[in-house]
């Protein structure tokens, strides 16, 4: 597969929490038009990792290269300003606000007579290009779905034209076909050039979109997969076992069947 | 057109088009509890009915005109009141706040003899550094602004009563400009006419810009004709009461004055982007301070803007009684303001209201308390009242809060 210009490289990032190592050299790399999943078990150092990129947290040790680079992300403004824009789970929408208002908050157009009308027509074009589907941009969030919550979210997230955007359990509290909307949003993001990174406990999800599934496993690297792995091997390198119920179910399904 | 307008290409929508469109989508935000402003006319026409049989007198032109004079103050208080609501925060100092700036208005003007508006401008500036305090108080150590303005209540009716010291009242100069503003200044004719139409005028202006701006952008826009009538409705019922009030004296000043404040804000509110900010850390502080708003700015201006209101209100209040006493900003001051903004449809969560709740409210609260004076009952049936609508009004507040989020619009 082509890959985009190299926009992220880790190169043995670690976090220390006091005595509790976190993050152990990890590497990371993430070009432009391509999703990579991080996937790992509860305290793998998922969230370590993305507040790091964030600029939430700074690393104990370790480069992070941006275009080539080194650069030290010390707050959450400068990864914005960089270009890293991130999407939380509990993804910080004002509800009283319609789409509008929550896509350009902090960003207005002409602050001492806001251009309504211009703010309007980019929300419709951006979200016409990421073909979601909105009713009205004129309701208040409160009396959109969950799909469509996240939808505005990662639109909200776009509106600065950041080179990586990363995505922190988006589908957690979908239903089937809000997760599929919200499955192609993603493909969409990564069509328009834009490197995405997906935290996500769903396999399915993950593999339905991700060209490279990164497994941390216990705040390290557990190997790096496709979408082409079988479910059986992500889980084995997610739990660090092969031996376990999942592997076993499928033992005995392969036996039955031979 | 080329294709579908950018806005109406979902099919699963309805668009309600036109005259007939605009009143059914009217019912329907009210049926799913977004209220608005209509409890505060379905009040004040019940006020209204109940006090003109009970004393035609309520009705008169001239006790109109009163009613207004005597709503200007304490609704510029309340307007400020307003700015603290949307955030989800309050202020009890109000009432202390206008009454302290009542004797500061005047120790320094009549006492010390400063001029009157340096006298004023004091006043004013007092009051922003006590909403600085306050602000302060909440950004550095999370105080509840219910608590800070609480203590604030104490001490700032304490530094009242020290500053008017033992006489406890000092007379303003009846020949003053700030008396005459208080008592009897009224709007030459012309004047108010202007101020009945111009609303309606700028509402054609700037409605056609945007219909224009709209559709070369290819969205929609609502109809000519809703535009059209909503003006012509908004004018017509403005020169009517113009011209009810030109019968007897007119428009008072300081109520023409109290009006251009809430313009004020209301385009600050709708149209900056501190006004969005304001609506956006009330309703969600967290996504507003991630959006890369400054929470504790916002803040700290809107508790400022409050005790600047309320200084002013005070000043207001002083020059309409013609001395600042120690009484100035007690008994009911306080909960009279808070009352106003709460009954013309501000929240008090945070995140939803406007600048014209402060007006429509205190004119409700000076109609019953004026209707009740006329009656000649007493001010502890006054109290009664005053309070059991403010009561009304948290529960119509709360009630259309639940059937908003059943609605789900927030």
């Amino acid at each position: 597969m082509e890959q985009g210009e190299l926009i992220l490289k880790l190169r043995g990032v670690s976090k220390q929490f006091g005595a509790v190592t976190a993050l152990k050299d990890i590497e990371l790399d993430v070009h432009a038009g391509e999703v990579v999943a991080l996937v790992g078990d509860n305290g793998a150092g998922k969230s370590t990792l993305v507040k790091t990129l964030a600029g939430v947290h700074q690393p104990t040790s370790g480069t992070i290269e941006w275009c080539g680079t080194p650069v030290t992300l010390d707050s959450p403004g400068t990864a914005l300003a960089l270009g890293i824009a991130t999407v939380f789970q509990d993804l910080a929408l004002c509800e009283n606000l319609d789409v509008v208002a929550n896509l350009f908050l902090g960003h207005e157009l002409n602050r001492w007579a806001l251009d309504e009308v211009e703010m309007e027509v980019r929300a419709w074009t951006l979200l016409q290009e990421l073909a979601a589907r909105i009713p009205s941009v004129r309701e208040p969030i409160a009396s959109l779905s969950g799909g469509q919550r996240q939808t505005v979210a990662i639109a909200r997230s776009l509106l600065l034209d950041p080179k990586i955007i990363m995505l922190d359990e988006p589908t957690a509290a979908l239903g089937v076909a809000q997760t599929a909307e919200v499955l192609n949003l993603i493909e969409r993001v990564r069509e328009r050039g834009h490197g995405v990174i997906l935290i996500s406990h769903n396999m399915e999800d993950v593999r339905a979109v991700a060209d490279r599934i990164v497994v941390l496993r216990l705040g390290q690297n557990n190997g790096v997969f496709t979408a082409e792995t079988s479910h059986q091997e992500l889980v084995a390198a997610i739990t660090g076992a092969s031996e376990n119920s999942v592997s076993r179910r499928m033992a005995r399904k392969q036996g039955e069947v031979a | 057109m080329s294709g579908a307008q950018l806005d109406r290409a979902d099919t699963r929508v309805r668009h309600d088009e036109g005259l007939s469109g605009a009143l059914r989508a009217f019912v329907d935000r009210v049926r799913s509890g977004d209220l608005g402003m209509l409890p505060v006319f379905i009040g004040l026409l019940l006020i209204t009915l109940v006090f003109s049989s009970l004393n035609p007198v309520f009705l008169a032109p001239n006790n109109l005109v009163n009613l207004l004079f005597d709503a200007a103050a304490i609704g510029l208080i309340s307007l400020g009141v307003v700015c603290v609501l949307l955030l989800g925060e309050i202020d009890l100092s109000i009432g202390s706040m206008s009454g302290l700036s009542s004797a500061l208005v005047g120790v320094l003007w009549v006492n010390s003899g400063l001029p009157m508006m340096l006298a004023i401008l004091g006043a004013v500036l007092a009051g922003a550094a006590v909403g600085f305090v306050y602000g302060f108080l909440r950004n550095k150590f999370e105080m509840p602004s219910f608590v800070a303005t609480l203590s604030g209540l104490l001490a700032l009716l304490g530094l009242q009563l020290y500053l008017l010291g033992a006489t406890g009242s000092i007379n303003l100069p009846y020949t003053s400009p700030l008396v005459k503003f208080g008592q009897i200044l009224i709007m030459p004719a012309w004047l108010s006419y202007l101020a009945a139409i111009l609303p309606g005028a700028l509402m054609v202006f700037s409605g056609l810009k945007t219909m224009k701006r709209r559709r070369d952008a290819n969205l929609s826009s609502p109809g000519l004709s809703v535009l059209l009538v909503k003006a012509g409705v908004i004018t017509v019922a403005l020169i009517g009461c113009v011209a009810y009030l030109e019968q007897g004296r007119g428009v008072p000043y300081m109520f023409g004055v109290f009006t251009l404040f809430v313009v004020a804000l209301d385009y600050a509110l709708r149209r900056t982007q501190w006004g969005r900010s304001m609506f956006a850390v009330g309703g969600n502080a967290e996504a507003a301070r991630r959006s890369g708003i400054s929470v504790k700015k916002i803040r700290l201006s809107a508790f400022m803007l409050c005790s600047s209101l309320a200084a002013l209100g005070g000043v207001f209040a002083a020059s309409r009684l013609a001395s600042a006493s120690q009484q100035a900003g007690t008994g009911d001051v306080n909960l009279n303001a808070i009352a106003a903004a709460v009954i013309g449809g501000t929240s008090l969560f945070g995140g939803r209201g406007s600048a014209w709740s402060a007006l429509l409210g205190i004119i409700v609260i000076q109609a019953i308390s004026n209707g009740l004076t006329l009656l000649n009952l007493s001010s502890s049936l006054r109290y009664m009242i005053t309070g059991g609508v403010l009561a009304i009004a948290v529960i119509v507040d709360s009630l259309a809060r639940r059937s908003r989020a059943s609605h789900g619009r927030a």
